[in-house]
């Protein structure tokens, strides 16, 4: 089935991916070895005096306790909004597979969320949740739930991940409702006649067929996880209570865009850097097995 | 017949142009959003609108710490606005920064404006002054933390609505007769290391840091693992286990806790005024911040918070002299005074609160001068001058990252205030290092 294009001349292919390479190179590898550049300097806000001082910068990241349950956290949180992001949205995509009537307003509002800015989902979370008057929190007490993010830290980690994921569900929902319905019909109403249950036509046929699609959204729900979330921080805990919250990406933007230490925010991101390359090479290398194209 | 009419156009054009050229353009860059940015912008016209030389324009640049990231990002970019409103914990960073500032003393004596330091508070002037007493930057808005009290909720619970309590003792056992009356929320706080630590200290006439809180040298450490600064953080720690104490979070929203009735008392910005005097639908007051009565000099003087201008370095001489034209509008009593009594920020200099006393404000707003009294207390020592600890923003971070610790039971008082000790120290060494 795979369709080859030849090119007859030497240079059109390049001539072809160059804008692409272009912007590559102009957004993501200037950026990053300037990243790099400053992770070995010491400078003060205004860049107004600089000094290299080797790994001093990642000396000290190592030594501080606090950086390093940075990590644990980050790995709860991604873990956390992977999967919920991963499992819900293949439920509701699911569902909407087998709607027949208003089945476009059910996508549309259901690929909404997409559209909403991080940051904006993060307020209004913080907003329904918000412990003096927030909707959500009114309720809870109702429940008998004492409700305090601000202090409480399990909690604090279930709002950043229930707005996180509400924020990514869309976008997964789009890729595996794409995906259901590239499964052939066939395959499932020959299952259905063999009399395989809705369930076991679920986890026997479509779920590995699925398979590709929830691969590749593992791989860039981990991405987002780790990039993407410091919006939806930043608007409700701002890592706390303590650093419950302070996952790496957060603490990057904190210490850079916040409090000017480009040195000290520079190594943290040279070292986000290296932990996604190694996860997203790992995930290539042994999950992909796994899947069935 | 087209073309007559764009030569017309362009004549028209050059004859007004010079006009507009001749006034020199002052850019300002501040963080005063809603009702404050109107009152800010009102400032600003009354200044263009009373000479024909210099323009002052406005621009809201968000929050203080992205105003200041915004500003040293146009440094870097070299097109950076002439005055930037700096946050009193961005004081430390902008003063280290040599090249990027010209201080406000130096601005003034060049443009021969008169300028004399004497003629503020004196903690405002420690605040932004070098150990020599020169002014690096200009007090723009100053406010000091408050004790509020919800006197109708006092009337419920049995006690004296007119004797807000004065020391933490008092505090303690009114939180409990709050409590037993069926109060859901005891009390609260704005900014817990603005109030807890730093205002503590001063208050106590104890240090927050060597070397005269940092304002001595870089070489300063933090020294808030005092046995006084654990007891008063042991204190609190507890009363949020007894649920009197209830946390509100690291900025203001503590004050929407205590408007709407929730809390019955609360530490917060003397700004929050305003916003309680819209909103509550209870009768309340504002105190001074309780203290330890067995502390010996307590209560000393509160000091300052808010934001000052700084003068960014670079710029044409005529264009400094604008500056100093416009600083010096506004250090002018009459401004002072509208500024104080529209927004609630303190008079900074003694003749405008002088002035506002005599107009009969604080006749009528009984409590509105409470702020300057706590100020100026006492004549500030090197403990209550002020403080000046390199970037602040992030030490102000750990500290409350601790403090939150301390609070939710996850660590001990004394742990949480040694750990705060540790972490604010290297990131004071860092700054040293980088500012040598």
């Amino acid at each position: 089935m795979e369709k080859r294009v030849v090119f007859r001349s030497a240079w059109l292919p390049y001539l072809l991916v160059a804008p692409q390479i272009a912007i590559t190179i102009v957004f993501f590898f200037w950026p990053a070895a300037q990243a790099v550049w400053y992770s070995f300097q010491l400078q003060d806000a205004f860049g107004l005096r600089s000094q290299f001082v080797g790994l001093q910068n990642f000396e000290q990241l190592f030594r501080d306790g606090n950086y390093l349950a940075s990590f644990q956290v980050t790995a709860v949180f991604s873990v956390l909004v992977a999967f919920f992001g991963i499992a819900i949205s293949l439920l509701l995509a699911a569902m909407a597979d087998r709607v027949i009537r208003g089945a476009l307003a059910y996508k549309t509002l259901l690929i909404w969320p997409y559209a909403v800015a991080p940051a904006v989902a993060g307020v209004l979370w913080a907003f329904l949740f918000a412990p003096s008057i927030g909707l959500i929190t009114y309720v809870l007490r109702g429940l008998g739930v004492d409700w305090n993010w601000i202090i409480n830290d399990n909690q604090a980690v279930a709002l950043v991940v229930i707005a996180a994921v509400w924020k990514q569900i869309s976008y997964n929902f789009l890729f595996f409702l794409a995906g259901l319905q590239s499964i052939p019909r066939s395959l499932i109403e020959a299952a259905a006649i063999d009399g395989a249950s809705p369930t076991r036509r679920f986890w026997t046929i479509v779920f590995p067929l699925l398979s590709p699609t929830t691969f590749f959204l593992l791989v860039v729900n981990c991405v987002y996880a780790f990039f993407d979330t410091f919006g939806v921080i930043d608007a409700t805990t701002q890592g706390g209570p303590a650093q419950a919250t302070q996952i790496l990406v957060y603490k990057v933007y904190h210490d850079g865009v916040k409090a000017a230490d480009l040195g000290g925010s520079s190594a943290q991101s040279v070292i986000l850097m290296f932990i996604v390359i190694v996860l997203t090479a790992v995930q290539f290398r042994f999950i992909e097995r796994k899947v069935q194209y | 017949m087209e073309f007559k009419r764009l030569a017309a156009a362009f004549a028209a054009a050059a004859l007004f142009a010079p006009a507009a050229q001749a006034q020199t353009e002052i850019q300002w860059w501040h963080s005063m959003g809603g009702a404050l940015g109107e009152e800010l912008n009102k400032l600003a016209s009354k200044f263009n609108d009373s000479q024909k030389e210099y323009k002052v324009v406005t621009t809201f640049k968000g929050s203080y710490p992205e105003s200041m990231t915004a500003a040293i990002a146009a440094f870097r970019a070299g097109n950076a606005p002439h005055l930037l409103q700096v946050f009193e914990v961005g004081t430390a960073t902008m003063m280290a920064a040599r090249g990027a500032i010209v201080p406000v003393a130096k601005v003034m004596s060049d443009a021969k404006e008169p300028f004399d330091p004497k003629a503020y508070l004196p903690t405002v002037t420690g605040y932004y002054s070098d150990l020599k007493g020169n002014m690096l930057s200009f007090p723009f808005n100053s406010s000091t933390v408050m004790f509020y009290v919800n006197k109708d909720a006092f009337k419920k619970a049995g006690l004296d609505p007119e004797k807000a309590p004065k020391t933490w003792k008092e505090v303690l056992a009114d939180a409990e007769k709050l409590k037993a009356s069926g109060q859901q929320c005891v009390y609260t706080t704005s900014w817990p290391s603005w109030m807890h630590i730093e205002n503590f200290s001063a208050w106590h006439n104890v240090p927050i840091g060597t070397k005269q809180n940092g304002m001595g040298g870089l070489d300063t450490q933090f020294t808030i693992n005092s046995p006084l600064h654990v007891r008063h953080i042991t204190l609190l720690s507890d009363m949020a286990k007894k649920g009197l104490f209830t946390y509100a979070g690291r900025t203001n929203q503590g004050d929407a806790k205590f408007s709407s009735g929730e809390c019955a008392m609360f530490s917060g910005s003397a700004g929050a005024q305003a916003g309680i005097k819209k909103a509550a639908k209870f009768d309340w007051s504002i105190n001074f911040i309780p203290y330890y009565d067995d502390v010996k000099g307590a209560p000393q003087n509160s000091i300052i918070g808010g934001a000052s201008l700084w003068v960014m370095g670079g710029k044409k001489p005529a264009e400094y002299k604008g500056v100093a034209k416009f600083l010096a509008f506004l250090s002018k009593p009459d401004i002072q005074m509208e500024w104080h009594t529209v927004t609630g920020y303190v008079p900074i200099t003694k003749a405008s609160y002088e002035l506002t006393r005599k107009s009969g404000y604080y006749d009528k707003n009984p409590g509105a001068d409470m702020p300057v009294k706590e100020l100026t207390l006492h004549n500030p020592t090197a403990n209550s001058k002020g403080l000046r600890f390199g970037n602040f923003v992030q030490g102000r971070t750990v500290i409350e990252e601790e403090l939150e610790a301390a609070f939710a039971g996850k660590k001990e008082p004394k742990v949480a205030l040694d750990d705060a000790v540790k972490r604010g120290n290297e990131i004071l060494r860092q700054f040293e290092a980088a500012n040598k």
